[in-house]
């Protein structure tokens, strides 16, 4: 009999088994996967280390800091600042037709950014970060405003409203054309005030340090060990059915799996809140390259580009929306010494059912057809890479659906959150990307927060 | 375990907790939250150390107690006073 069993090794329940078994408690992570990380991992192809989820982790946070998200999390992980060992960005920029902003890990220059390109707009845009700056960050309740409604009243330019959003947007709005405003407030917080970094080794060291810290406080880690089940009765699980029909029983039970995807493995249960799936899928092009991106003239770390005046976050009717994307280069960040080899990554938003319905052959000949439409895409934003690939991978909704479970490959899970975690089930619980934190730190906070707020206080 | 002994404890906790706090300076009767970058969580934290280190157990409702160092070790003195404390 375990105290707690958590489903799935990603970010967030990896966080969460650390902090029950630190205070004691019996705790089996379970995963349908042969590796961990779920929506962010990592894998080596023909020879080649690679990230997926990670372009760079965001709340950035200087060494010795005391607040903020970032020194938070490592508090509550009994963690040093050095085993994630952030490198910070060079320097990343929002392109659109004619106008483009820089930011860096330094808020000032955002600011004279905004001032060179909107001079009319500056006031309005240090209100907007007054507004934002009021609100208290991480687990505290909606304040049910649209974000759009709020950021086009306080600003007025409708391109540099457009400008800010998109970058927010495609790291983490779950739901289509706006979010709420709080959402708003910490994703711009996380990229704009905080800042972006990476570890050097990339997703795989922070992992790495996630599972070593859990193993060594006595967690147990079952790979290949999907759940199949949830048995229930008098609105408790009972135990926990895994794929190859073993049994496992907990006090309580933590699941990363998302909403709609927790309900349906609940047995019998009528799931008791109806609400949609996420529509919001990525595909993806990696490239490496022979040489360093920066050789090229790809000086950034990450470049958000839109090529029109109005940006589009919505599903799309064709398999990928070109029209906009994210591209990042691993190699960008102010590490000490050169990363091996070079990369670029380039994610654009995807329709996860047109993916899903092509045949084999259709897969394989759309993955390279939208890998060069994507890529063409983009050097129109940053300088042609293409003629330095060497190996190139491509990952779509579907490869995100089989390594997250989410229904439809959303990215960032059901637009609507269960931002308490608790269920119809007294001792079913839910934290990841459905209980509503986004980004690496703001996953691994997702799953500490659950755990502190319903796991470790009732056994007291 | 005296109140010296403790207020000892409370401090070896909070260094853990808070690597980068300053903890030298700290007065013991102005609220800890005034002086350290601490939240709820890390006042949850407090309680969940003494309960793993001494099997203390201090009901939620009284997690009031641990707003300064003196209250702290004033509400933990009778639930401590048994217990020898632990070799380094």
């Amino acid at each position: 009999m375990y105290d707690t069993i958590i489903i799935g090794a990603g970010l967030s329940g990896l966080a969460a088994g650390i902090r029950l078994a630190y205070f004691e408690q019996r705790v089996c992570i379970v995963e349908r996967h042969t590796t961990i990380g779920g929506l962010n991992s990592f894998y080596r192809l023909r020879g080649r280390n690679y990230d997926v989820g990670l372009h760079a982790v965001t709340n950035f946070a200087p060494p010795g800091s005391t607040k903020g998200p970032l020194a938070k999390l490592l508090r509550q992980l009994r963690l040093r600042w050095e085993d994630f060992a952030l490198v910070p960005q060079v320097g990343s920029s929002i392109a659109f037709p004619n106008v483009t902003l820089g930011f860096q890990n330094d808020f000032d220059f955002f600011r004279s950014e905004v001032r060179r390109a909107f001079p009319a707009e500056i006031d309005n845009f240090q209100r907007l970060v007054d507004k934002l700056l009021s609100y208290d960050d991480l687990g505290g309740p909606l304040g049910g405003q649209s974000a759009r409604a709020v950021v086009s009243e306080t600003i007025r330019d409708p391109l540099l409203v457009e400008m800010l959003f998109c970058p927010l947007m495609f790291y983490g709005a779950p739901g289509e054309h706006d979010m709420d405003f709080v959402h708003f407030s910490v994703l711009f917080r996380s990229i704009f005030l905080e800042g972006l970094a990476r570890p050097f080794a990339g997703i795989r060291s922070i992992l790495k340090h996630l599972v070593r810290k859990f193993r060594e406080l006595g967690g147990e880690l079952r790979l290949r060990a999907g759940v199949s089940r949830l048995s229930t009765s008098a609105g408790e699980v009972r135990s926990v059915q895994l794929d190859d029909g073993q049994e496992l029983a907990a006090h309580d039970v933590l699941s990363s799996a998302g909403w709609v995807e927790t309900m349906r493995m609940c047995d019998g249960a009528v799931m008791p809140v109806k609400r949609p799936a996420g529509q919001l899928s990525f595909f993806e092009t990696v490239s490496a390259l022979n040489c360093a991106p920066k050789d090229l003239g790809c000086k950034q770390t990450v470049v958000f580009f839109n090529d029109s005046e109005k940006f589009h976050w919505q599903k799309p009717d064709e398999l990928v929306d070109v029209r906009s994307g994210v591209t990042c280069s691993p190699n960008n960040f102010l590490y000490d010494e050169p990363a091996e080899e070079g990369q670029i990554r380039i994610t654009a938003l995807a329709n996860f059912d047109r993916w899903q319905n092509l045949s084999e052959e259709e897969y394989r000949q759309a993955k390279s057809t939208w890998y060069d439409r994507l890529n063409a895409s983009a050097v129109r934003f940053l300088p042609d890479f293409r003629r330095a690939v060497i190996d190139s991978d491509t990952f779509t909704p579907c490869t995100i659906r089989r390594f997250t479970g989410h229904e439809n490959g959303a990215i960032y899970g059901a637009p609507e959150k269960q931002y308490t975690g608790t269920t119809h089930l007294k001792n079913l619980f839910i934290c990841g990307a459905d209980q509503g934190m986004v980004g690496i730190i703001g996953a691994m906070t997702s799953g500490i927060t659950i755990v502190n707020r319903h796991l470790l206080r009732k056994k007291m | 375990m005296s109140p010296a002994e403790i207020k000892e404890v409370i401090l070896d906790i909070l260094s853990d907790i808070a690597p980068d706090e300053d903890l030298s300076d700290l007065k013991d009767d102005v609220p800890l939250r005034e002086q350290l970058e601490l939240d709820s969580m890390d006042f949850l934290d407090i309680v969940m150390e003494l309960r793993k280190r001494y099997r203390v157990q201090i009901p939620e409702d009284d997690y009031i107690e641990l707003a300064s160092m003196q209250s702290t070790v004033r509400y933990l003195e009778p639930l401590m006073r048994d217990i020898t404390p632990a070799k380094k």
